[in-house]
């Protein structure tokens, strides 16, 4: 997983680039966690454009990450979500409260 | 009676890093069906979700074995999941959408709920004590057949 601080938006972009299931789940969780215990970022958003497959570990994975963003008063997206992932996001309802941004680009300037 | 085109069994340790690739197994399985990409998607998720239930709630201390059956039919997969493990006490409550008893590993409670509107059927056996079985069938080509109306 890539991470991307914009340190003047308190922004935190987490670019997961690998499968998202129980067995991986963790290792992210782990290290999503210690990124934004740390950085206190205004906003979370995790980049899903180079993840191939998601099961309801993604689910787990997404609503810690918002309870513990939220916790502080941040905000948490998702952005890039295939129709393949958001079947997944749908099934659980989590998309009612964390919204998500298509055709994202991060190659933000600054 | 349905005819079994192909058959496969395969059999692993309870441990995480094996939920790729059972299900990665099993879609290279099923694509002899020539599914759609959706229909791969949905059978690996399930594979996956079926294959973790497993190891974390049948064997929550131990490891044990996970076993993996796939019976190919002319135009649907059957996919097998069980375990010797631990056993569901009450299978109506495990299937309740958001139900989980391992909240303190951030487990949706999804698994079950996927399975069912993934897969085209899904049936859950257990006995508390001797193990758990997930069977869960799909048909494939529902795009093909469309297109030769």
């Amino acid at each position: 997983m890539n991470v991307k601080h914009f340190i003047e938006d308190k922004l935190l972009i987490f670019e997961v680039n690998e499968e998202i299931d129980h067995h991986t789940s963790e290792r992210i969780r782990k290290r999503a966690d210690y990124e934004i215990e740390r950085f206190m970022p205004k906003k979370v958003i995790f980049d899903f454009k180079k993840v191939n497959f998601m099961d309801s570990a993604g689910i787990g994975l997404i609503i810690g990450r918002y309870k513990l963003t939220n916790s502080f008063g941040g905000e948490l997206e998702l952005v890039n979500v295939s129709n393949k992932l958001r079947r997944v996001f749908e099934m659980s309802g989590i998309l009612k409260i964390i919204p998500i941004t298509q055709n994202f680009s991060n190659e933000k300037t600054g | 009676m349905k005819n079994i085109k192909n058959e496969m069994k395969m059999e692993f340790a309870s441990k995480s890093a094996n939920e790729a690739f059972a299900r990665v197994s099993v879609a290279a399985f099923v694509s002899q069906l020539d599914p759609t990409i959706e229909e791969i998607a949905d059978i690996k998720t399930s594979v996956s979700e079926a294959v973790t239930n497993a190891i974390i709630h049948a064997y929550p201390n131990k490891d044990g074995v996970v076993k993996v059956r796939a019976l190919l039919y002319e135009d649907e997969i059957e996919v097998e999941v069980s375990d010797t493990g631990e056993g569901i006490e009450n299978i109506e409550e495990a299937r309740e959408p958001l139900y989980t008893t391992k909240g303190n590993l951030e487990r949706s409670g999804m698994g079950f709920t996927i399975m069912e509107n993934f897969m085209d059927e899904l049936k859950v056996e257990s006995i508390v004590g001797l193990g758990t079985k997930v069977t869960m069938s799909k048909k494939i080509n529902k795009a093909l057949q469309k297109n030769t109306y």
